[in-house]
């Protein structure tokens, strides 16, 4: 009985010593993984596609080997991101595709969030057929003529309607509520990530099988697997605003650039390098192919790239 | 009602039961006869009526809108969270600086002489190839990081464990209260923890550290608990009539009888904190879980390698260790280890992170290491491209998923989603009553009613058709393993080592392979859940079959019977029992590698997880997140038998 009363004492004592000696504000903590040993660290948010790695190798490799920092990269989804770089638990995402509601939020009410400007790549997004499909049938480059196909892209997967296969949960995405507003016989089929889309797309194109896929440029894959767009209604300021109710093509999106903004405002010239940092599609398309096709580590990609462009990283330095 | 419920708790020997079992079938049949057509033509249709869901996504996005909005100002993330999530940084960036300040060959050190101390030579080299291999893949600083979050956690984990532990073992009343809930909370796949602690604290260390302690006390309660209660009534009582107060009872008598309980439960706590620590980088745990996720996320099965290996290497050797260290302190002659010896290994330990701190020899030197992941890559393209379809004959194993995919996980799904929804509730209520109690099946159909209610009956069904086909498997070839193994001694021989090593291996590292393998989508899940599950059935199986009564056996041999008609007549019936716990952690087991199938194309509940978490939607990753508990609970309350039930009240 005095053990119950004299531990429940002492968890009381506990709490009261946790909770009452002052605020604690956990939306500023960093990753316990920083700055480690009196070392500068910058903590970079990585995304699963490609494209984002690049980026992401090439600062990396900058940062360590001509500004003397340490890198650590996460692994964190477009949308949490956004979360953790308000936290300071990531210092940069390098590539954003978009994300209105996040940027109001963090950026315009919060200003936790600083905006690092254009990254100079510019996306689309879209639905793609492969380009021997579309000489085949020539029609089928328009939405209106998709249900004609919807026979032809039948998979085990996607039941008694047509496939349209999308990568990775945490991408952009209207294609459900497109499939349902457009009245196209699809189902959306989601291969769980990019890498598993790229495989079955790669697949598919070594026996010239149709697939009707979610996909995007600037990406590697287009070069091997040529692709042709397939119309959909066109894109008007704000058809996207009610995400149930999209019914339109997705908008061509310049990629930004986005800091936390303790991080922007006190970290020199780390912050000075990302804000700089600025590249062409064709740059992040060379290095993206050395990592997924050619199979080299990022570090080495990013080097090779490094060595051969030495005009253009110069200016982000300076 | 009264009577029959009356009846099914009595333990009844094994005559009566099929009499019992004809009385539960007519009371459930007169219950469908009744409702079912009442439901039918109330609720036409197969799929759970719309009129009976409660939509509950709009309230919970509200709530974490709130939460986002109020981190920084609310008193109650000021007060409470903030100091919570700022004290476990604190403590994992204190574990993490010591570890890189010893330095690598400091590290591998301390790690090879506690082997020693504690387990034998053997173990202290294992320790020590374990920490260099670590080293020698490119993995070092993410395996500091990890071991750092596992640090914290399992202190963490142990001082909550044994604190509820010993309340539950020195109150009767805290005992009845707790034992339900960490029943329970051991059967709940991993996945269904991470979402509300990220609800709270956000994506990163804090939340990773949080959810694993969550996962990882259960266990040492519960043994600790065990363990008091266990203690000898005699000692006991010699104890109490020395007139000792009953706080010196519990010091000297009854925690120091439970030392073997206490050392198995912080082993427990131990794998099922690393098993989640990678299972965490889902939420930003960081370190070689964050590797091995960012490797699936692009098929990079040699990076998955390089990472997973680690893993498993810190696995069987903190496993080992601890499991050895509890056998020697349990054992006799525990208590002859002088301090002495101890200081030297701490003197040692000491001198080498010295000597590596003046020789710079910090950092894990970048010219040793070993670039596993491009050969693995090469070896996993050649068998995409030679094993993976269009293979003469056998079929390749892609078409071997695709074939798994459409003639048996499509038509289990649709046959279960074509089933009408109260006809499910009547089979679940039906096999568990059969098996359990009346309790038991009340439960059970309340857990799936709650699925239903929640809106997520079809992926559900659609998760459960995946449960269903990778256990049926896994029983066929588990039950056939488990029964060479339970007939041949060389054969157990083999396979103990094997099946040690796959216990111990966390969840996730089983996707890698099977991606390699399979592909993308639902089959590949199940195979991983398969693999995961078998190691448990396989050693159960052949356990219940060895400890048949002897002479039972020599009785019906001697009356002339075949190998054959003895195990079917004789050892597989009287193994009911530890056939149907089997059964029971075969489906547990499944459950929570299925659920973590959503990274690799499995669909369903999973995938709803990990959509919630990737696009910050935690209203539908918390509503699969509680379909997927619900799912748990009626699975484990359908198996479970009710001998162990009746067993867990009695120890």
């Amino acid at each position: 009985m005095r053990l119950r009363t004299s531990s429940a004492i002492a968890s009381v004592a506990a709490l009261t010593l946790l909770t009452g000696c002052g605020a604690a504000d956990m939306t500023k903590q960093a990753s316990p993984f920083a700055n480690a040993q009196g070392a500068r660290t910058v903590t970079l948010s990585v995304q699963s596609w490609v494209g984002a790695q690049a980026n992401v190798a090439v600062a990396q490799y900058l940062l360590e080997h001509e500004l003397g920092y340490r890198v650590d990269t996460v692994q964190v989804d477009e949308v949490p991101a956004w979360d953790a770089l308000s936290q300071g638990r990531v210092d940069a995402i390098l590539e954003d595709w978009g994300h209105p509601e996040q940027e109001q939020r963090y950026v315009e009410d919060k200003g936790t969030i600083t905006a690092g400007g254009d990254l100079g790549v510019t996306g689309h997004i879209g639905w793609f057929v492969p380009t021997y499909f579309a000489e085949q049938h020539p029609d089928v480059t328009d939405w209106k003529n998709l249900n004609k196909y919807a026979d032809l892209l039948r998979t085990a997967e996607s039941g008694g309607k047509g496939q349209l296969m999308d990568g990775s949960p945490s991408y952009v995405t209207n294609d459900k509520a497109l499939v349902k507003n457009l009245n196209l016989d699809y189902q959306v089929v989601f291969a769980g990530s990019e890498a598993a889309q790229i495989t079955q797309m790669k697949q598919f194109a070594k026996e010239k099988k149709p697939f009707l896929s979610y996909w995007y440029t600037p990406q590697w894959l287009t070069e091997q697997v040529p692709m042709t767009e397939v119309k959909l209604p066109p894109y008007k300021e704000g058809c996207d605003a009610d995400p149930e109710k999209v019914a339109c093509a997705y908008p061509v999106t310049p990629l930004q650039k986005y800091l936390n903004t303790d991080f922007a405002e006190n970290a020199g010239t780390a912050a000075e390098f990302l804000k700089k940092f600025k590249w062409t599609t064709k740059d992040q398309n060379q290095v993206s192919l050395l990592i997924a096709e050619q199979k080299l580590r990022p570090e080495e990609a990013a080097k090779k790239w490094v060595d051969s462009h030495e005009s253009v990283w110069k200016e982000w330095l300076s | 009602m009264a009577t029959l419920t009356a009846t099914a708790q009595k333990p009844a020997p094994p005559g009566i039961l099929t009499h019992r079992a004809v009385r539960k079938l007519l009371v459930l049949a007169v219950a469908a006869a009744v409702l079912g057509p009442v439901a039918a033509t109330q609720w036409p249709g197969a799929a759970w009526p719309g009129a009976l869901t409660v939509d509950v996504s709009e309230p919970l996005g509200r709530a974490s809108d709130w939460i986002i909005d109020n981190r920084d100002s609310h008193p109650l993330f000021l007060y409470f969270f903030g100091h919570v999530s700022n004290v476990v940084v604190l403590a994992v960036r204190a574990v993490y600086l010591a570890l890189l300040a010893v330095g690598w060959a400091g590290v591998t050190a301390v790690g090879a002489l506690v082997a020693w101390r504690v387990a034998g030579v053997r173990l202290a080299l294992g320790t020590a190839a374990a920490f260099l291999a670590c080293g020698l893949l490119g993995m070092w600083v993410p395996t500091m990081q990890t071991l750092a979050l596992m640090v914290v956690a399992v202190l963490a984990s142990v001082v909550v464990g044994a604190l509820l532990g010993l309340a539950a073992g020195l109150s009767d009343r805290m005992d009845r209260a707790l034992r339900p809930v960490l029943d329970t909370m051991q059967v709940l796949p991993a996945f269904a923890y991470l979402l509300p602690v990220v609800l709270v604290f956000g994506i990163g260390v804090p939340a990773a550290v949080l959810a694993t302690v969550v996962y990882a006390a259960p266990p040492m309660a519960r043994l600790t608990s065990l363990g008091l209660r266990g203690a000898d009534k005699e000692v006991l009582e010699a104890v109490e009539s020395l007139g000792t107060t009953a706080r010196q009872r519990l010091l000297t008598a009854r925690i120091p009888l439970a030392r073997k309980e206490l050392l198995l439960g912080v082993n427990q706590t131990i794998m099922m904190a690393l098993s989640m620590a990678v299972i965490a980088s889902v939420i930003g745990a960081g370190g070689l879980g964050d590797r091995v996720y960012q490797a699936l996320a692009s098929v990079d099965v040699g990076a998955a390698l390089a990472a997973g290996i680690p893993i498993v290497l810190l696995a069987v050797v903190l496993d080992r260790v601890t499991g050895a260290a509890g056998e020697r302190l349990g054992g006799p002659g525990a208590a002859g280890k002088s301090p002495l010896t101890w200081l030297y290994v701490l003197l040692a330990a000491a001198a080498v992170a010295v000597a590596g701190r003046l020789g710079d020899f910090l950092d894990w030197p970048d010219g040793w290491e070993l670039n596993i992941a491009e050969p693995v890559n090469r070896a996993v393209d050649w068998m995409t491209a030679h094993l993976y379809s269009d293979v003469p004959v056998v079929g390749g194993t892609a078409d071997w998923a695709a074939h798994f995919t459409s003639w048996v996980l499509n038509p289990l799904r649709d046959g279960l989603q074509w089933l009408p929804w109260w006809s499910v509730l009547l089979v679940v209520a039906t096999l568990a009553w059969l098996i359990g109690t009346w309790r038991t099946a009340l439960t059970a159909v309340l857990a799936m009613a709650a699925i239903g209610v929640l809106g997520v009956w079809d992926p559900s069904l659609d998760t459960l058709s995946q449960v269903l086909a990778a256990v049926a498997v896994t029983l066929v070839v588990g039950f056939a393993t488990g029964i060479a193994a339970a007939r041949s001694d060389r054969f157990e021989r083999l396979l103990r080592p094997v099946l040690d090593v796959f216990q111990t291996m966390p969840q996730f590292v089983y996707l890698i392979p099977v991606v390699a393998l399979f592909g993308v989508g639902r089959a590949p899940a199940a195979a991983a859940a398969v693999v995961y599950a078998l190691p448990a059935v396989v050693r159960i199986t052949a356990q219940g079959l060895r400890q048949v009564d002897p002479a039972a056996l020599e009785s019906a041999r001697s009356l002339g019977a075949t190998s054959a008609q003895q195990l079917r007549q004789v050892q597989l019936p009287l193994a009911r029992r530890s056939l149907l716990l089997a059964v029971n952690q075969g489906v547990v087991l499944v459950l929570a590698v299925v659920i973590i199938g959503g990274l690799v194309g499995g669909g369903a509940l999973g995938y709803q997880v990990v959509f919630g978490l990737a696009q910050g939607d935690l209203a539908t990753g918390l509503v699969a997140g509680a379909a997927i508990v619900c799912l748990g609970l009626m699975l484990d309350r359908v198996t479970q038998p009710t001998e162990r039930r009746t067993q867990k009240k009695g120890a």
